[in-house]
């Protein structure tokens, strides 16, 4: 291969790679900018999205409704897994989260690890502990661009990303509950005086933001061609390695530290034993936190929160 | 009243069958419903007593602040026995319990005492510090691998290597604590998960030094050293501790000399400094006390004492592994700390015995026992902060804040 259908093909990667951790991240840096606590949870939901993804196409699959109507299926597939971990994303909240709002962090934070634990389990328990292999859609066709391969997938994949990311942005800024939710990140008690439902807007964050993991996790599916129930602890950390680079609570800093960490990962699997790149991401995390803890796009104000 | 209370009763209930059946109902094939009514059934049945006894009592702001808890109640009325008998008590059953026990239950025993020393160390950083750690099991890791390598390589025995991997364990603590001295809370606690992962994939990677997945084994047992005057002259002989009951009572002699340790330090200068540390960080640096050099030192504490349970596992075992070291039994001894009461002692050994020897007494729960300990950890935080056994010096105050209480109302 030519060096640069290499580099070009690795770029594609890394942005594939990159759009997956930044959807997962985003809904860390909401959550954590509206109510300040890393909802350990996350992963686990990013998971249950996997899984009803693969639920839900493996049904439809055997009805022989993917050949059929292909582009439908996706959307009963993704919308079906983002509804369903964001029903989840609120119980979890009500349950685990609310009741604990005005105690210590510790204390929240071990309520979010202990549901975490849980949900991570009772998925161990409800779906197996082998791996559950994903139905392979979208064949093996792909597209040649100066040498480098893109399989059809990965093009719809990384679409569908950037536009959950554009849908954010314009929800975020563009609509009154965006409004209210930056209002809340802002200043909870001020926008309580001001007459924003604070548990309502925590509520939708804790929609939108679980939804995301969701379509994620069904994104990581459809590529790799398998979930397991404790897949959500690795994405975990590198989406949060990529919140934190990105600043916590920053929208824009997320997908820009999902596609860091996604090329770092990437380059460093191209040109090293790809065995040590986990331990490279946790690298990135300390010492990110250690030298810049309010990340590249994030506000004194995310700094003082540390 | 009573339709807004019932009210939130229903939408709790709601909530949680949300989560409860998907996570328990459905097998990958089959549906399974009865079991996750079950469980939600349990969870309403404790909800709607709750509902009824607040109805009757016809509390509606909230539980009386004059009224002590039942577990401080027990704690008070544990204080009034003399130590002597408790300790005395506790001990004896413990020194009895081989004679009695087969050697499947010792083993249990010997796991239980192991998660106790670990319980105690986390203790320190976590319950006195107040520094969330959740890559503690590093340190364990950091003990058994000390060990196997020192005894595999150069031979050293189990008691040469105990002061070498402590040290290790402390220098390890420190690199750890270091460039966390900044954080608090939420950073904290991913920091040290980072760590704790980067420690695992460097033994599971670092194929030459050791061996990787497959692990390292053939180690030494701990051994004593007796005299013997036999005709040929003086000389020592080494017994291998290798028989279960011979661990069992090594454990036992490690495990209580890591408790006098911990309340040694727990009644001392630097176990007050710690409180005042996790109570207001800036009120106690401001008061003149040397916060950053006891953080380190209540990492380092820490680690020593991980380190001295992981080089025990690992010589009782003889072998080792990195998949001994998972983030989940980070959360296991956590799990144990939070439960016990975070800085009491007797809680955190009560707790090691409940979530270690109970799911193997139940071993056909042995599938739900990680499932229960993230509910016991969440409920927990919900219901009872505090843990089990709530630590004294925590009982103390809320005592005295209560006399304080009284004294007005009849001023």
């Amino acid at each position: 291969m030519e060096l640069s259908a290499f580099i070009l093909q690795q770029a594609i990667n890394a942005i594939f790679l990159g759009s997956i951790y930044a959807l997962i991240a985003l809904g860390y840096t909401m959550v954590y900018g509206i109510i300040e606590l890393i909802n350990f949870a996350h992963g686990e939901l990013f998971t249950a999205g996997a899984f009803i993804g693969v639920i839900v196409l493996t049904a439809l699959q055997a009805a022989g409704f993917v050949e059929s109507h292909f582009v439908l299926t996706m959307f009963i597939v993704f919308g079906l897994a983002m509804a369903y971990v964001a029903v989840l994303g609120v119980a979890v909240e009500h349950v685990a989260y609310r009741p604990l709002r005005n105690s210590s962090r510790l204390a929240a934070l071990l309520s979010a690890l202990g549901m975490s634990i849980f949900l991570s389990n009772g998925m161990m328990l409800s779906q197996g502990v082998s791996d559950r292999p994903y139905p392979q859609v979208f064949g093996l066709d792909a597209i040649e661009i100066m040498g480098a391969r893109i399989t059809n997938g990965q093009i719809f994949i990384i679409l569908l990303a950037f536009a959950l990311m554009v849908a954010l942005q314009l929800f975020v800024h563009r609509t009154r509950l965006g409004k209210a939710m930056r209002a809340t990140a802002q200043n909870r008690t001020m926008s309580r005086l001001l007459g924003i439902d604070i548990d309502q807007t925590i509520r939708i964050t804790f929609m939108i933001g679980p939804a995301l993991g969701a379509a994620a996790g069904v994104m990581v599916g459809l590529y790799y061609g398998a979930v397991r129930f404790d897949m959500g602890f690795i994405f975990m950390i590198k989406a949060f390695a990529a919140a934190i680079l990105g600043g916590i609570g920053s929208i824009p800093g997320a997908m820009l530290g999902g596609l860091i960490i996604g090329s770092i990962e990437v380059l460093w699997t191209a040109f090293l034993p790809s065995a040590w790149k986990d331990v490279t991401t946790f690298t990135i995390l300390i010492t990110v936190l250690y030298l810049k803890p309010s990340g590249l796009l994030g506000t004194s104000a995310s700094e003082a929160r540390v | 009243m009573v339709q807004q209370e019932l009210r939130k009763l229903v939408t709790n209930l709601f909530f949680l069958a949300i989560i409860l059946i998907p996570m328990l109902g459905f097998r990958s094939t089959t549906f399974e419903f009865d079991r996750a009514l079950k469980t939600l059934g349990v969870f309403a049945a404790i909800l709607v007593f709750n509902l009824v006894v607040k109805l009757i009592r016809g509390e509606s702001a909230g539980p009386d602040p004059h009224k002590v808890p039942w577990s401080e109640r027990a704690r008070e009325r544990l204080d009034q026995v003399p130590k002597i008998f408790t300790i005395g008590g506790l001990l004896a059953v413990a020194a009895i319990f081989p004679l009695l026990a087969n050697n499947y239950m010792i083993d249990v025993g010997i796991t239980c005492l192991i998660y106790v020393a670990l319980g105690l160390g986390l203790n320190i950083v976590v319950g006195l510090c107040g520094l969330l750690d959740l890559g503690y099991i590093a340190f364990y890791a950091v003990g058994a691998y000390t060990y196997s390598l020192l005894n595999l390589t150069f031979g050293l025995s189990f008691w040469a290597a105990l002061p070498i991997g402590i040290v290790l364990g402390m220098i390890c603590g420190c690199i750890i604590g270091y460039p966390t001295l900044k954080m608090r809370g939420d950073y904290l606690a991913i920091v040290t998960l980072g760590f704790g992962e980067i420690i695992r994939l460097v033994l599971n990677n670092w194929d030459s030094l050791t061996a990787g997945p497959n692990g390292l084994f053939g180690m030494k047992r701990p051994a004593l050293y007796y005299p013997s005057f036999a005709e040929d002259g003086f000389g020592w002989v080494t017994y291998y501790l290798k028989s279960l009951p011979a661990l069992y009572y090594l454990i036992l002699f490690l495990v209580v000399f890591i408790i006098i340790g911990v309340r040694r330090l727990d009644n001392s200068r630097i176990g007050r400094a710690w409180v005042a540390v996790r109570e207001d960080e800036t009120a106690a640096e401001l008061t003149g006390v040397p916060t950053t050099w006891l953080k380190l030192l209540a990492y380092a504490l820490g680690a020593a004492f991980a380190s001295v349970a992981g080089a025990f596992f690992a010589a009782k075992l003889s072998y080792t592994n990195p998949n001994f070291f998972l983030f989940m039994e980070s959360c296991i001894v956590l799990c144990i700390v939070v439960l016990g009461g975070v800085g009491s002692i007797p809680g955190i050994i009560v707790a090691a015995f409940v979530l270690i020897a109970v799911p193997e007494v139940f071993r056909e729960l042995e599938n739900y026992r990680m499932l229960a300990f993230g509910a016991i950890m969440t409920t927990m935080m919900i219901i009872k902060p505090e843990g089990l056994i709530p630590a004294s010096r925590r009982l103390r105050s809320a005592t005295h804040h209560t006399h304080e209480e009284l004294d007005d109302s009849d001023g």
